[in-house]
């Protein structure tokens, strides 16, 4: 077990937390960012390169235009201001899997600055600055354990190199590792949206960076930071923060001094390692790029890409709680993906009654996926589902009842509701004359409502359906109830 | 300009090279030499200059993108060929001396 170090609840007040994030996001495109070969996950190692990824002589890089416009249109979800001119520039360092001695990458003059994230902090809204965001290419893969000889040798697999990657800083305003874990989950969901990235951690297409230092509450200066690496999933890189935090408070209060450092996390053990890497490792000699011109996104196609931009899930959150009358918390669990979003308000819209879907699935799908621990995208009643029985319920074709029956029936057997529904539909009564022994009754019952019919308060008639519908346990015809009842709510009838 | 010593370890070091005393003496003077060059430039009054990376950059010439597509663009190589000239390789992977964080 990790032996955490031991602080007390006062020095540990004592103290605020100060946290900046560097996130690396692949880029879904077809070929690499300087050369044609394929950009993709997975296949046999050393088979996606050529001179420009392996850093041959002579070779030169040529800009991907998707790569770019990827790039502008994360850097505009996070709400950044697009710099039209930007310049490539050398990070020189050496190892191994970089095998021109230098990744391209932009320093002084990135692509886009000044962005932001708001998150949900302690029930409040933050923002969340963005310092800079930037295109680059990723490094290749180091394999240095898995082979008879790994005591010697290091495997090198450079599929990788040359993969476009944004790099997203943050300011350092996030003040602790929950609001670290949020302004994570936000962005990965808002470039998710966007549709740049698949943000997916196993494979290494989001990484992610932490620095963190902490000073005495009320100081302006910055305490000394550490950098933690080797961090692959949010909530690995808030338990990392917080040992971190508690680790150099610990040496503080014990009047040691914290040295700048980059610390790898290990999450068997839940603590962080000092690299021991010497500090001059870090001067990578930046300088521009001789083999790539000044990159230009000139106000045409910053046009362009702003029209492909979707809306984003805080406002489409905030919309969809004004168009469906949902609560916040059902509009966070409908637009937990882009797709699961689009499916319902698909379905909602192609129903009769879009609220009606809404209030079905805030109603009666929520309680039952949680009474199951399922998560939505695995449910077993699809948005269509929902749509149709909403629209079975509209016509009083199912009472609310048999829709609670059929959505039960729908888990147990973990089919859709359209399936369901076809299977235990009940007996539906074609029989115009029994139709039309409910309709007397139903007109004979009712005569104050006949009266306003044929006064010429023609919407009566969805009362009468209604009626017909409830006594013939939903089980009538609707189309021929409409047919029928309009014909007999006639004066002349 | 001149460096020191120390400034030819140091690079040295950012570049994992082991020099010996003999060396080290011998690339402070070659590179002193080469900067000492370089410092010519410096009697030309640059203050007033933009700096330029590219000697195109002052056209406003703009970086020309390709599209992100697989046919009509340079294949990847064949996977003996990328490595053919690796100075050790198994047949799938580029093999190093064991990589020791520094």
């Amino acid at each position: 077990m990790a032996t955490t170090p031991e602080i007390s609840v006062a020095a540990r007040a004592k103290y605020e937390p100060v946290i900046g994030l560097e996130v690396h996001v692949q880029l879904l495109t077809v070929t690499k960012i300087f050369c044609s070969c394929s950009a993709r996950f997975g296949a046999l190692p050393n088979t996606n390169v050529c001179p420009v990824c392996l850093g041959l002589p002579g070779a030169l890089p040529v800009l991907n235009r998707k790569a770019v416009e990827f790039a502008v249109l994360a850097a505009m979800a996070l709400h950044c201001r697009i710099n039209q001119t930007s310049i490539f520039a050398r990070k020189n360092y050496f190892y191994p899997d970089l095998p021109k001695g230098y990744q391209i990458s932009q320093y002084d003059k990135p692509l886009a600055e000044f962005g932001a994230i708001d998150i949900t902090s302690s029930g409040s809204q933050k923002k969340i600055g963005i310092t800079r965001l930037h295109l680059e290419e990723d490094a290749g893969k180091s394999l240095h354990e898995g082979f008879p000889d790994s005591a010697e040798k290091t495997a090198i697999d450079l599929n990788r190199s040359g993969v476009p990657l944004i790099e997203i800083v943050s300011g350092p305003e996030i003040a602790s590792p929950d609001e670290a874990y949020e302004y994570l989950t936000r962005m990965k969901e808002i470039i998710l949206y966007t549709g740049v990235s698949d943000c997916n951690m196993e494979e290494g297409s989001l990484r992610c960076d932490a620095n963190v230092s902490v000073r005495p509450r009320g100081q302006r200066q910055f305490g000394t930071k550490t950098e933690i690496k080797n961090v692959n999933s949010f909530r690995f890189i808030r338990d990392a923060l917080e040992y971190e935090i508690v680790r150099q408070i610990a040496v503080l209060e014990s009047g040691g001094k914290i040295t700048q450092e980059t610390r790898l996390y290990n999450s068997a053990e839940g603590k962080t390692y000092s690299m021991r890497s010497k500090e001059e490792a870090h001067d990578y000699r930046y300088f521009p790029e001789p083999d790539l011109l000044p990159l230009v996104v000139d106000e045409k196609s910053h046009a362009e890409i702003r029209h492909s931009l979707p809306e984003l899930p805080e406002a489409r959150r905030k919309r969809m709680v004004a168009d469906y009358g949902i609560t916040d918390y059902d509009a966070e669990v409908l637009t937990a993906s882009k797709t699961l979003a689009d499916e319902f308000e698909l379905a909602a819209k192609a129903a009769k009654n879009p609220k009606r879907v809404a209030n079905l699935v805030q109603s009666e799908l929520m309680g039952r996926l949680k009474a199951k621990g399922l998560e939505i995208a695995s449910s077993p009643i699809s948005m269509k589902g929902v749509a149709l029985s909403a629209d079975l319920v509209e016509s009083g074709a199912i009472s609310g009842k048999m829709l609670k029956d059929l959505y039960d029936l729908c888990f147990e057997r973990n089919q859709d509701f359209p399936t369901i529904y076809e299977n235990a539909r009940p007996q539906q009564i074609t029989d115009p004359a029994a139709i039309e022994k409910i309709i007397d009754e139903i007109i004979a019952t009712n005569p104050k409502q006949l009266e306003q019919y044929r006064a010429g308060k023609k919407t009566v008639i969805g009362f009468f359906v209604g009626q017909v519908m409830k006594a013939s346990k939903g089980q009538a015809n609707p189309q021929m109830v409409n047919e029928l009842l309009a014909k007999k709510l006639e004066p002349n009838a | 300009m001149k460096i020191s010593e120390k400034d030819v370890s140091y690079v040295a070091d950012l570049a994992h090279l082991e020099l010996t005393g003999e060396e080290r003496v011998r690339f402070l003077r070659d590179l002193n030499s080469i900067l000492d060059y370089v410092d010519r430039l410096n009697e030309l009054d640059t203050s007033q200059v933009q700096p330029m990376a590219q000697m195109t950059d002052l056209g406003g010439d703009a970086a020309t993108l390709r599209e992100d597509i697989h046919e009509g663009l340079r294949k990847s190589l064949p996977h003996d060929i990328a490595l053919a000239n690796a100075p050790d390789a198994d047949g799938t992977f580029f093999r190093v001396p064991k990589v020791i964080e520094r």
